[in-house]
């Protein structure tokens, strides 16, 4: 109960105080200081959890289970690494006149606000709370890539309001039909939201209401996933705004909309007598792996190819989850942990690479490992991973997946098959020239922030090669509570 | 009185959905947020009979937020924003009203077969409504996809807020207090944002046709 106060008082407290101070030189190390604080609040709240079980504290409201605990954990610290990793980042873009004092002060404020709204989603038992929660990480994530204010920033920004509202404006639609069926069987007025209270009930709720309700939850947060066809917010966002939300835009907030995805389709399965949510999931899921791994190939902008490829991998996780049981359900967690963390390391050597050429434009960076080892390295061994290479984690949860889906869903195998071979070739195509080059990039004025590529990069190793027992126990359970 | 409230709360039901028709072949921008801020009217009386005829204090409390932020404050701030920018008395060209509409009406009979099998097992004295506040979201959905300026597509933002709404009071007697003061919030800032936006898009592009907006595409 502390420890969640916590969680969630760090960052909310870190946005006040960065409003205000956010423009002043320190305001880089206060806010890795807020995100550390939030980290430790997310490790005491995990021992905590681990220890004596799932809580349901203040008025119900906050439900915490081994699901979003290690989502929470997982948040809060990349989080903390993106903090760290846009020190130095942000200091260059503000040599570089694309940061002013007010803009830094925005974007420091919107950072910690934007973590608080994920922590909130993540911890909320409110499926209200959620959908709220949902529309102010939009707001803010809105507010954090037009901050450039250049044309193609503002583009993007308002594309991404306009298609996210209207999305989550859906999602909403859908909530208030849940209120609805959890109306008619839960008893107290007012708790029909929670969604403990749904839980519990959830084989009586109407199959008619549900049925819609899940549609409209689907589209909603599944425009917020990433999902094709509604996904074409996605690369825009990810390209215009400034690298450090690239980074948690793609490792968090997708994965976020992705865990409203989950709770609703747990009560989604229990009420209806159909796999509806299973074949949604599964459908738009494949459909999302395989038009991305396309537009991959065709992707001059470096940033634009890997939200693509974000969109790729976040359509694989639906896709496991779609299947179900507990080997998909782990494989589709396993990829959600090792995804975020690799693909924030990606894009935090991408964001060095573009800054040290000027440019994001593929064909023009070159030569990384001379100019800089590490950014070199960093970036082959980032790809290396998200291609599903072993040792790291992703060649893992892949091949788990791959396999369930061959034993259970052959006829989806091709398809997948075919999408990861699209996306490793062209991928490579584009990498190899970029790291191993021959023109030289003009050195940084303050050293890039590499502690945090390298330590991503090293935990999507350790799960590659071995998970531990009790973050094993953790997704056991939590694949449990997923059912199957 | 009382056995005529829920033919009234229909009456308002049908005033909204005719509000979102109008909104869709209004040309002049000014008028445009008129129309908006008569359906947060409607929208604000059909709360305001629902919390009368089930005695829940609750609705009263949303039906005053409504009012304030929906009938009040947001139109308020879009008066004073397109005086700002000069586009009050922007027209706009509309390409095939007719067509629009014939469509639009297409919308609502799918609304309304879409939330027939639902809205028998309402509990709420207007069940019926379900369908059009989903053909008030559609409706809205359908101002935003013919409008090139980027009022007009604030606006369709928020007229589907507005259906959301009505279908949140109307179903379930109303979200809890935590969520709709949330909701509210979003919408707020969401509001304040977008006109923030308008200042800048303006600024870059010097007009507010989104047609401008489409460097980023794939090739």
């Amino acid at each position: 109960m502390q420890a969640l106060l916590w969680v969630l008082g760090v960052p909310l407290f870190g946005s006040l105080v960065l409003a205000f101070a956010g423009h002043r030189p320190y305001a880089r190390d206060v806010n890795v200081v807020f995100s550390l604080g939030t980290f430790i609040a997310s490790c005491m709240l995990t021992v905590q959890i681990v220890s004596g079980g799932p809580i349901l504290v203040l008025a119900k409201q906050f439900f915490i289970d081994p699901l979003n605990v290690f989502m929470v954990t997982l948040t809060t610290f990349v989080g903390l690494t993106t903090a760290i990793f846009s020190r130095p980042y942000m200091r260059v873009e503000q040599d570089h006149g694309k940061m002013t004092p007010p803009r830094m002060r925005l974007f420091h404020s919107m950072y910690q606000l934007f973590g608080f709204t994920m922590l909130l989603g993540l911890t909320t038992n409110n499926m209200g709370i959620l959908w709220v929660a949902m529309e102010a990480a939009t707001l803010t994530t809105v507010l954090l890539v037009s901050v450039y204010r250049t044309p193609a920033g503002l583009e993007a920004a308002w594309k991404y309001f306009i298609l996210c509202g209207v999305g989550i404006a859906l999602a909403l639609f859908g909530t208030v039909l849940l209120h609805m069926a959890g109306s008619k069987v839960v008893a107290v007025e007012g708790d029909a939201l929670l969604w403990t209270n749904l839980d519990a009930v959830k084989t009586q709720l109407d199959p008619n209401i549900i049925t819609l309700a899940f549609a409209f939850l689907f589209i909603g947060y599944g425009t917020k996933v990433g999902m094709v066809p509604l996904h074409s917010w996605l690369p825009d966002a990810h390209a215009e705004g400034p690298t450090p939300v690239s980074a948690v835009l793609s490792g968090l907030l997708l994965n976020v909309a992705m865990y409203a995805l989950l709770r609703c389709k747990v009560l989604t399965d229990g009420a209806l007598q159909r796999p509806l949510a299973s074949q949604l999931m599964m459908g738009f899921g494949l459909l999302s792996v395989v038009v991305a791994a396309f537009f991959i190939s065709r992707q001059k902008d470096v940033k634009r190819m890997f939200s693509y490829s974000s969109i790729e991998h976040m359509g694989l996780i639906s896709f496991a989850f779609g299947m179900g049981g507990p080997v998909a359900n782990f494989a589709g967690l396993l990829h959600m942990t090792v995804h975020s963390l690799v693909k924030s390391a990606i894009f935090f050597t991408v964001g060095q690479a573009a800054q040290k050429a000027g440019t994001q434009v593929m064909s023009e960076i070159r030569g990384l490992i001379k100019v800089n080892p590490w950014v070199g390295w960093g970036m082959m061994m980032g790809v290396m991973a998200i291609l599903g290479m072993p040792p790291f984690g992703i060649f893992a949860s892949e091949f788990l997946i791959l396999t369930t889906a061959m034993r259970e869903q052959p006829w989806a195998t091709p398809f997948l098959f075919i999408a990861l071979g699209v996306a490793f070739s062209s991928m490579l195509i584009r990498v190899l020239p970029m790291v191993f080059g021959e023109v030289a990039l003009k050195p940084l004025a303050h050293p890039p922030a590499l502690v945090p590529v390298f330590i991503h990069l090293g935990l999507a190793l350790l799960l590659g090669l071995y998970i531990p027992p009790y973050l094993n126990g953790w997704y056991v359970q939590a694949a449990r509570m997923l059912g199957g | 009185m009382l056995q005529h409230l829920p033919q009234l709360i229909n009456l308002c039901a049908t005033m909204i959905l005719m509000l979102s028709f109008a909104m869709i072949s209004q040309r002049r921008i000014v008028s445009l947020i008129n129309l908006f801020a008569m359906q947060g009217a409607a929208l604000v009386v059909a709360s305001v009979l629902l919390a009368y005829a089930t005695h829940q204090p609750d609705l009263y409390i949303s039906a005053g937020l409504t009012f304030v932020l929906k009938v009040v404050l947001i139109p308020w701030l879009l008066h004073r924003m397109i005086r700002r920018m000069n586009v009050r008395w922007d027209v706009e060209t509309l390409i095939n009203v007719p067509t629009t509409m014939l469509v639009g009406i297409g919308l609502v009979i799918f609304s309304f077969s879409l939330a027939l099998p639902i809205s028998r097992l309402s509990l709420s004295l207007a069940g019926g409504s379900l369908g059009i506040a989903l053909a008030c979201v559609l409706l809205s959905f359908l101002m935003m996809i013919t409008r090139s300026k980027a009022v007009p597509q604030v606006i369709g933002f928020l007229a589907i807020e507005n259906g959301l709404i009505f279908a949140a009071t109307t179903v379930t007697n109303g979200m809890p207090m935590i969520v709709e003061f949330g909701i509210a919030l979003d919408v707020l800032v969401g509001v304040l944002i977008l006109g923030v936006f308008m200042f800048q898009i303006r600024e870059q592009f010097d007009s507010l046709d989104i047609q401008n907006l489409e460097t980023l595409k794939e090739e």
